[in-house]
């Protein structure tokens, strides 16, 4: 039962990266890619009715995370308490940004909370990445199972760990990227015209920079992890996982140079599931390994819930998530296709 | 008192006290613009549909403020309560994650419908998605309720080997009777908020002579809603959370009274500050065994002291807790008084001529969110020194490895945020209000004959 709560709450937090990673990608490049307000309105239209949906899907996981492994939710969230609160900090003003701008036709209003936006999305997105690195690297957990991390300590990969090392801010580089691809990816299926053109230009500019970075932070894994390819040697059928990286990878390339802007934002979707379900499935059945001393680390065992509640939860999971995804495509349905400015919004635009 | 302690206990409730200033708005509003919605379609008047329009816009910045000062709640329970959430997670994670599951994703998607889709929806699906949104937003209070009872009456749970709780009954822990009474409580008290601001807003319009068509409709919404639910928050739902609160907490019961002795036919204090170097009421007015009428309904009922249980096991702040319940108490009665005025004052025709009732019902609505804030507070201080109730002290309870300095740290981030959201949502209040739910390239133009208000 552990392990199909695992199972879940990485599919979770997979289905947030991929919604939330479009709106944040887009957050990060709007203020390059739009020129002017109406191209800018046009980004904020296609993002604004998806957004909070999409974080929603954040409050899901936490919470089925905070129901499904407590002893793990009150681990890492206490330590990693400052980032989790800057990223709540962050979040913060990224609704702000796109819900208040447009109560005002006004240049200085909109340009400050086009800034405010593009900021925080461009923060949280490293925020995340590095989050990632850190569960990956390990944390130094004590006995109790406890641990917190200052910001940064000496930026060593150690047992005197910090938010920011060297592997972790690699690590929030990769998401910055993958994320502002992802998101101009998103852009480019949603508009035309010279939007669309630029949102192209800058995917097949960060193409290369993504190849290179997905092989920097894989030797880097393994540089400080050497054990991570155990469970890989263990279950062969996990190097589908990679190849699956790989394929999208190319795929997207391919995608693109055939303006097939749809396709290009399924192999990006493709390379991040592949990536994230890649950390999980290498993690397996840890979940917060301890940099201090690996009998410390954390796995499904003990830090899941009792037995009973964890069944009982799956039913009403089930029943929820069946409720979910009916009200997804059913809004996703209703807002599908180009977005089209219209002149004169009454406030309920954007 | 531990200096971190101090501080975890500090930010959770600046951020939970700030964050159910925006709630408690849009679950008030959510059921009274359904009834806009409704009488816009049964009556096929454009008037309801403009006013459900302007109130669908308040509610749209007040729910996106609500969500961005929720999503730290939910993160607290792990950040500032590690402890807490390892001992009792695998109860209230039910409850928590059912929030998650059942009205998050519901009311996101059919809140964008409600705010964007009005020009797409036809005016039944529109009335469908307003539905949707206030079902939506009254199972997210209830699962919190829930959450929140369980802390004050654990119910269905068991004791692991760990030593941390997990489920026994999930029907224990859904149907506790506490989470039903506060729950209606609650919620009443939401209503209470949304049907003064209605009001205030109307009474605005009527004083200043605009838009008197919406003007009088939701002052009329308002103030029918306003008597209902301020009579239901005294009784049965008031009266129903002292006599649970008297069986199941009569410490708290003592403290918010400030009953330091136990009594025969003990009586209620109206007026009195507690002093508690003398445990005694300092200039009391007291109305004589009406505290055992109500609490056991015998005047000579013996109502139980805080002498009967050690100080360590009182709430601590006594003083605090006394004014939080008395200023609950004393405001929803004055509330009852107001809207039953201005109700008569309606049912004879004279309400929107009444000018000084106007003026009152415009400047009152502060008043339930202080009412609404103090029951909180009663609750949550009435249950201290637990977290849990008789499981777990709320000292044992917060991360003990986030230092003090850190916690002052995002505290103040905290304090320096929401002074941002404040400023944004009141200019933003403000400039919606002034547009009023007129478009403004239409001009006002107001029917003498029909409009005693506009006559001075």
């Amino acid at each position: 039962m552990s392990t199909i709560w695992f199972m879940i709450v990485a599919v979770m937090v997979a289905i947030y990266v991929l919604l939330d990673g479009f709106d944040i990608g887009a957050g990060a490049v709007h203020l390059f890619i739009a020129r002017n307000d109406a191209e800018r309105r046009t980004i904020l239209g296609a993002i604004g009715p998806v957004w909070d949906g999409n974080e929603v899907w954040l409050l899901a996981a936490g919470g089925t995370l905070y129901f499904a492994f407590p002893l793990l939710y009150a681990s890492s969230f206490s330590g990693f308490y400052l980032p989790l609160i800057i990223v709540l900090w962050l979040l913060m003003l990224r609704g702000i940004g796109i819900e208040f701008r447009s109560h005002i036709q006004d240049g200085l209003w909109t340009s400050f909370f086009d800034v405010i936006f593009s900021i925080a999305s461009i923060l949280l997105a490293i925020f995340f990445g590095a989050a990632l690195g850190n569960v990956v690297r390990g944390v130094p957990l004590n006995a109790e199972g406890y641990f917190f991390e200052p910001l940064w300590t000496n930026f060593l990969v150690g047992t005197n760990n910090g938010i920011l090392d060297w592997y972790t801010v690699i690590m929030g580089v990769v998401a910055l990227v993958t994320l502002v691809v992802h998101g101009s990816l998103f852009l480019a299926t949603k508009t035309e015209g010279d939007l669309n053109a630029r949102a192209r230009a800058v995917t097949v500019a960060l193409w290369p920079v993504q190849l290179f970075l997905t092989i920097v932070s894989l030797a880097a894994t393994l540089l400080v992890r050497p054990g991570i390819l155990t469970n890989f040697s263990k279950w062969p059928s996990g190097y589908i996982i990679p190849l699956v990286v790989a394929g999208s990878l190319v795929y997207l390339l391919i995608a693109e140079r055939q303006k097939n802007d749809k396709g290009a934002f399924l192999a990006s979707c493709g390379y991040i599931v592949g990536m994230l379900v890649g950390a999980a499935f290498a993690l397996y059945p840890v979940v917060l390994p301890a940099s201090t001393d690996p009998n410390l680390s954390l796995t499904i065992y003990n830090t899941a819930a009792g037995a009973h509640g964890l069944s009982v939860g799956f039913v009403w999971w089930s029943i929820g998530m069946v409720l979910a995804i009916g009200y997804f495509v059913f809004i996703y349905r209703m807002f599908r296709g180009k977005v089209q400015v219209e002149a004169g919004t009454d406030g309920h635009g954007y | 008192m531990d200096s971190a302690l101090l501080i975890h206990r500090l930010q959770f409730a600046f951020t939970v006290t700030y964050h159910y200033l925006f709630p408690q708005l849009t679950m008030g509003l959510a059921p009274l613009i359904v009834i806009l919605k409704t009488l816009a379609i049964r009556t096929n008047d454009e008037t309801y549909d403009k006013a459900a329009r302007f109130w669908a816009k308040i509610f749209g910045i007040n729910f996106a403020i609500g969500v961005v000062t929720g999503i730290p709640m939910e993160f607290q329970f792990g950040t500032n309560w590690s402890h807490f959430s390892r001992f009792a997670g695998g109860v209230i994670g039910q409850t928590l994650a059912m929030e998650g599951l059942f009205s998050f994703f519901l009311e996101s998607t059919f809140l964008g419908l409600f705010l964007y889709g009005e020009k797409r929806l036809s005016r039944t699906m529109h009335w469908f998605a307003a539905f949707m949104v206030f079902v939506g937003s009254w199972a997210s209070g209830f699962f919190i309720v829930a959450t929140d009872a369980w802390m004050q009456n654990p119910v269905g749970y068991e004791k692991a080997a760990d030593g941390s709780l997990q489920l026994a009954s999930f029907w224990a822990l859904v149907l506790n009777p506490w989470a039903w009474l506060q729950y209606a409580h609650t919620m009443s008290g939401a209503v209470i908020t949304g049907a003064f601001v209605m009001a205030a807003v109307g009474a605005l319009y009527l004083l200043s002579n605009q838009h008197l068509e919406q003007a009088r409709i939701f002052v009329r919404v308002g103030v029918i809603a306003g008597l209902i639910f301020t009579v239901v928050q005294l009784f049965p739902t008031g009266d129903w959370s002292g006599k649970m609160v008297a069986q199941k907490q009569p410490v708290t019961l003592a403290a918010m009274e400030a009953l330091f002795d136990t009594r025969h036919g003990a009586p209620m204090v109206i007026i009195g500050q507690p002093n508690m170097a003398t445990q005694t009421i300092d200039n009391p007015i007291e109305v004589p065994k009406m505290l055992s009428f109500l609490t056991y309904r015998r005047w000579n009922a013996t109502v139980h002291g805080l002498n009967e249980v050690p100080e360590t096991d009182w709430p601590q702040n006594i003083p605090l807790l006394y004014y939080a319940y008395h200023i609950m108490v004393g405001l929803g009665t004055l509330f009852i008084a107001v809207m039953a005025l201005a109700a008569l004052l309606l049912w004879r025709g004279k309400l929107y001529q009444t000018r000084w009732v106007l003026w009152l019902l415009m400047l009152m609505f502060p008043l339930p969110y202080v009412a609404n804030t103090a029951g909180w507070m009663t609750a949550e201080m009435g249950r201290q020194p637990w977290l849990v109730y008789g499981l777990m002290r709320t000292e044992e309870g917060f991360s003990k490895l986030v230092s003090a300095g850190n916690g002052w740290f995002t505290f103040l981030g905290f304090a320096g945020m929401y002074t941002l959201l404040s400023i944004l949502f009141l200019f933003l209040v403000r400039r919606e209000i002034e547009h009023g739910p007129e478009p403004m390239s239409v001009p006002v133009q107001p029917k003498s004959s029909l409009n005693p208000a506009g006559v001075r």
